[in-house]
C-alpha cells in the first residue's frame, strides 16, 4: 500500500529534466539538387570559388592573401569546448543551388520546394513579408535567390544586396571597407571565411538617412557537408540610422556542419546600427550527435564621434556555439551595447560574450549576458571590457547572470578587464541561480502547465534582452525559447 | 449528510525520511470553514503543501480525497483547475513576470480547465481592477514583476487577490495573517468572506485567534506534533489563546 500511494504521488523534481527533450522541429531537408566543389581546399579551390562568382581581380587577391594567412594559424583551443579536430579537408567550399545559372527573377520564379521550406520556418516572405514591414535578403545555401524591397530602400540611396551584388556594382565600398573592423588575419576563423566566404549581406546607408525599415536576413544551411561561410557588412554613414535582423535554423543533419561567419559594422559619426541575431541551428541530438559548429566573428566599429552599436543576440542552436559580437569603441562618446540570452542544452556547448574595446573619451558600453543551461550542457559567458590609455572616463556595466535548470548543466562567467586609464569606471555583476522548485511550485498551484511555468519564469529571466528586440522578433524568439527548453525542468 | 468536499484519511507524511505527519483525519463538507491551530513545527504548513501538491513530501500512508477522487495523484496544476488554492505563507518571487500578465493567465488556464470562455485582456483588466479595489491594493503593483519588491503585506493582499480571481472550491490559507497589521488583517478576512458560499469550503492555518473573529469558523483543529489533538467549535479557539498549547503536551506525555 505504501509502496502504491507513493507512486501516486506527484514529484515535479523528477519531471524537470523531461520538459526540455523536445526533437527538433526545424529537422527537415529541402530537397534541391546542388552544384558543389569537391572537398578540399587549396589556392586552386579559392580562386576558383571566386572565379565562380565573377568577381574582380582585387577580391580574388584578396581572397588568396587571406587563405595564405590562415594556412599558417591554428585553430584557437582556449574557450571552454571539447571540439573533435576539424578535417578542413573534408569540406566542399561551395555549393549553389542548380538554377543559379537563370536566376529567378521574382517570388514566382523561386522553387516552391524552397518557398515551402521557408514557409515551414515562418520565415516572413511574399506578402508576410509585406505584412511584417521586412525586408528580407535570403541566402540560401550560399547563393541569394529572392530580394524584396530593394526599390523602396533604393529611393532613399540604401544600398541592401547580397554581398556578390556588392562586390559587381559597389566596389569601391567593398574596397574601403571589406576587412577594415576584422582583418583577414584576425583569427583562424575569420581568415578561413576571408578566403573562401561565398555570399552575405551587404548594407550601406547613406549619410543622414533613417533607414524606414527593419532589414532582416535569413540564413540557411542545407547540402550537407558544405561549410557555410557568410560575410555580412554594414557601413551606416553619417547620422544615419539602421535596424538589422538575422535568424537561421537548419534541417536536421547527422554530420557536423561547419558555420564560420564574418559580420562587420562600421558606423560613421553620430551613426547608429541596432544588430538583432536569433540563432537556431540545429544543436545535435539528445546524445549530442551532429549539430552545427558555429564559430562566428561580429564586431562593430564606432568609428565616428556619438555613434552607437547595439547587438542584441538570442541562440538557442548549434551544438558548439563560439561567438563574441564586439564593439569597437573608437569615436568619442560613443557608445556600445551587448544583449545576449544564450540557451544550451542536451551536450550543447556554448562559449560567448563581447568585447568592449574603449578608445575614445567619454564612451560607454553596456553588457546585459542571460545564460541558461540545461540538460548536461556547458554555457559560458567570455567577457573582455578593455579601456585604452586616451579613454577618459569610459563607462562600461556588465551584469552575468546564468540560469540553471537540473544538476547536470555549467555555467561559467570569465570577465577580463584591462583599463589603462584612471577615470574609467567599469563595474560588474555576476548572478547564478537555479530554476526554483518553489517558483515551478507557485506558478503550477495557480493552474498554470509545467512546460508554461517554465516558460514563464525563462522569459521573465531574459526579459531585459527581448525588452531589445523589435516586437514580431520578440515573440518569435520567446517561441523559440520554449520548443529549446521543453523537457528542461526536472 | 452531503459527501465531503475534502476527506483526508490518516495521512502520513515524510520530510527526508523525518514524519511530519502521523495519522491527520479530516473531512471537509461544502460550505464549511475549517480552521487548523497549532504550535510552531506541528505540522500546519507541510499539510497545506501536500494538499497542493508540493515537492519533497513523502505521503507514506492514509489517503486524500477531493470530490471523492484521489487527490494525490494529480500533479499541482490539474489541482489548481480542479479548484483548490493555496494561499502561500511566503509567496514566491518571479523576476521579470509582470503581475498581471501572470495573473490572466492562471485565471485563463483555470477557466479553461472549467469550459469557461478565456477572458481578453481588456475584460480581464476590467474584472482584475474590480478585484484590486477589494484587497485595497495598490494598482502599480499588477505591473510590477511578481511578488518581486513587495513588502510581506503586499504579497499577502496580493495572494488574496489571485484567490479572488480563481475563484477557489477549497481554498488554504497558510497563515495569511501572519505579519499583518489590523487594518490589513481586515481586508484580508472581507476577501475570504466574500469567498463564503454554500458550495465551496476554506481551510484557514492560522497562530491567532483574532483572525477567527474575522473570518468566523464552523470548526476549530489543533494540530499537535503531526496529529489532530482536539477537534472543537469556534471556542476552543479562545480556550487555545487563554491557555496556549502548553497544557496539549501535558496531555501528549501522559
Amino acid at each position: 500500500m505504501t509502496e502504491s500511494l507513493q507512486e501516486a504521488r506527484v514529484a515535479p523534481s523528477n519531471d524537470i529534466e523531461s520538459l526540455i527533450g523536445r526533437e527538433y522541429e526545424q529537422g527537415f531537408i529541402t530537397d534541391i539538387e546542388s552544384e558543389t566543389l569537391p572537398p578540399g581546399i587549396d589556392e586552386g579551390v579559392v580562386a576558383r570559388v571566386s572565379e565562380i562568382k565573377g568577381e574582380p581581380d582585387f577580391m580574388r587577391e584578396w581572397r588568396l592573401e587571406a587563405y595564405r594567412r590562415w594556412r599558417e594559424m591554428k585553430a584557437p583551443d582556449w574557450a571552454k569546448l571539447s571540439i573533435a579536430p576539424i578535417d578542413y579537408q573534408a569540406i566542399s567550399y561551395y555549393s549553389a543551388p542548380k538554377s543559379k545559372e537563370d536566376a529567378p527573377k521574382s517570388l514566382d520564379e523561386v522553387d516552391p520546394k524552397l518557398l515551402e521550406t521557408y514557409e515551414k520556418l515562418g520565415i516572413p516572405l511574399e506578402e508576410r513579408a509585406v505584412l511584417a514591414g521586412v525586408a528580407v535578403d535570403a541566402v540560401f545555401d550560399s547563393v541569394s535567390v529572392a530580394t524584396t524591397f530593394k526599390e523602396r530602400l533604393a529611393s532613399e540611396g540604401i544600398i541592401f544586396c547580397s554581398f556578390s551584388e556588392a562586390v559587381r556594382n559597389h566596389p569601391d565600398l567593398i574596397r574601403e571597407y571589406l576587412g577594415s573592423v576584422v582583418p583577414r588575419s584576425d583569427n583562424f576563423f575569420a581568415a578561413l571565411n576571408s578566403a573562401v566566404f561565398t555570399d552575405g549581406s551587404f548594407v550601406y546607408v547613406p549619410r543622414g538617412v533613417r533607414c524606414p525599415m527593419e532589414l532582416s536576413t535569413y540564413f540557411r544551411i542545407n547540402a550537407a557537408n558544405t561549410g557555410q561561410f557568410e560575410r555580412t557588412l554594414v557601413i551606416a554613414d553619417e547620422g544615419s540610422y539602421v535596424s538589422y535582423l538575422e535568424g537561421c535554423t537548419a534541417p536536421m543533419r547527422d554530420e557536423n556542419q561547419l558555420h564560420a561567419a564574418v559580420v562587420e559594422l562600421v558606423a560613421l559619426e553620430g551613426a547608429t546600427i541596432k544588430y538583432a541575431t536569433v540563432q537556431n541551428w540545429y544543436p545535435g541530438d539528445e546524445n549530442g550527435v551532429g549539430g552545427i559548429y558555429n564559430f562566428v566573428t561580429k564586431r562593430g566599429d564606432c568609428r565616428g564621434a556619438r555613434s552607437k552599436i547595439s547587438w542584441t543576440q538570442v541562440e538557442t542552436g548549434s551544438a558548439i556555439t563560439w561567438k563574441y559580437p564586439s564593439c569597437v569603441l573608437r569615436g568619442d562618446d560613443s557608445v556600445g551595447e551587448f544583449y545576449s540570452v544564450a540557451v544550451t542544452h542536451h551536450h550543447q556547448q556554448a562559449d560567448t560574450g563581447t568585447k568592449m574595446i574603449h578608445l575614445g573619451r567619454n564612451t560607454r558600453s553596456n553588457i546585459v549576458s542571460k545564460g541558461i543551461s540545461a540538460g548536461r550542457s556547458r554555457n559560458a559567458y567570455r567577457g573582455l571590457v578593455q579601456v585604452g590609455r586616451d579613454a577618459a572616463s569610459a563607462r562600461n556595466y556588465t551584469q552575468c547572470d546564468s540560469l540553471l535548470m537540473g544538476d547536470r548543466c555549467a555555467a561559467h562567467t570569465f570577465p577580463y578587464m584591462e583599463v589603462k586609464n584612471p577615470s574609467a569606471r567599469v563595474e560588474h555583476e555576476a548572478t547564478t541561480s537555479k530554476i526554483g522548485e518553489d517558483q515551478l511550485f507557485y506558478c503550477m498551484s495557480r493552474g498554470l502547465s509545467a512546460e508554461d511555468a517554465v516558460s514563464m519564469i525563462v522569459s521573465g529571466f531574459c526579459k531585459e534582452v527581448f525588452n531589445e528586440l523589435p516586437m514580431e522578433f520578440a515573440v518569435e524568439a520567446r517561441n523559440l525559447l520554449n520548443v529549446s527548453l521543453e523537457g528542461a525542468i526536472g | 449528510m452531503p459527501s465531503p468536499l475534502l476527506e483526508i484519511s490518516d495521512l502520513h507524511v515524510a520530510v527526508d525520511g523525518d514524519a511530519i505527519l502521523k495519522g491527520v483525519s479530516l473531512s471537509v463538507q461544502p460550505g464549511e470553514v475549517h480552521a487548523v491551530m497549532g504550535p510552531n513545527g506541528s505540522g500546519k504548513s507541510s499539510l497545506c503543501h501536500v494538499l497542493a501538491g508540493g515537492n519533497g513530501y513523502d505521503v507514506t500512508r492514509g489517503s486524500v480525497a477531493y470530490r471523492g477522487e484521489d487527490l494525490l495523484a494529480l500533479e499541482p496544476d490539474e489541482r489548481a483547475k480542479q479548484g483548490i488554492f493555496l494561499a502561500f505563507q511566503y509567496p514566491v518571487e518571479i523576476p521579470g513576470v509582470n503581475n498581471a500578465y501572470f495573473l490572466k493567465a492562471a485565471v485563463n488556464a483555470v477557466r479553461r480547465a472549467r469550459g469557461d470562455e478565456e477572458l481578453d485582456a481588456i475584460d480581464f483588466m476590467q474584472l482584475m481592477r474590480e478585484k484590486v479595489k477589494l484587497v485595497d491594493m495598490d494598482e502599480g503593483l499588477l505591473r510590477r514583476p511578481l511578488n518581486e519588491g513587495f513588502s510581506g503585506g503586499e504579497k499577502k493582499r496580493n495572494e488574496i487577490l489571485q484567490m479572488m480571481l480563481l475563484e477557489p472550491r477549497l481554498a488554504i490559507l497558510d497563515e495569511t495573517d501572519s505579519g499583518l497589521d489590523i487594518d490589513a488583517l481586515r481586508i484580508v478576512a472581507d476577501g475570504v468572506n466574500a469567498l463564503r458560499s454554500p458550495d465551496r469550503a476554506i481551510v484557514v492555518v492560522t497562530h491567532h485567534e483574532r483572525f477567527l473573529e474575522y473570518v468566523v469558523p464552523d470548526h476549530v483543529h489543533v494540530l499537535f506534533e503531526g496529529r489532530i489533538a482536539r477537534s472543537g467549535g469556534r471556542t476552543l479557539a479562545r480556550e487555545l489563546e487563554e491557555r496556549g498549547y502548553g497544557h496539549l503536551r501535558a496531555e501528549a506525555a501522559a
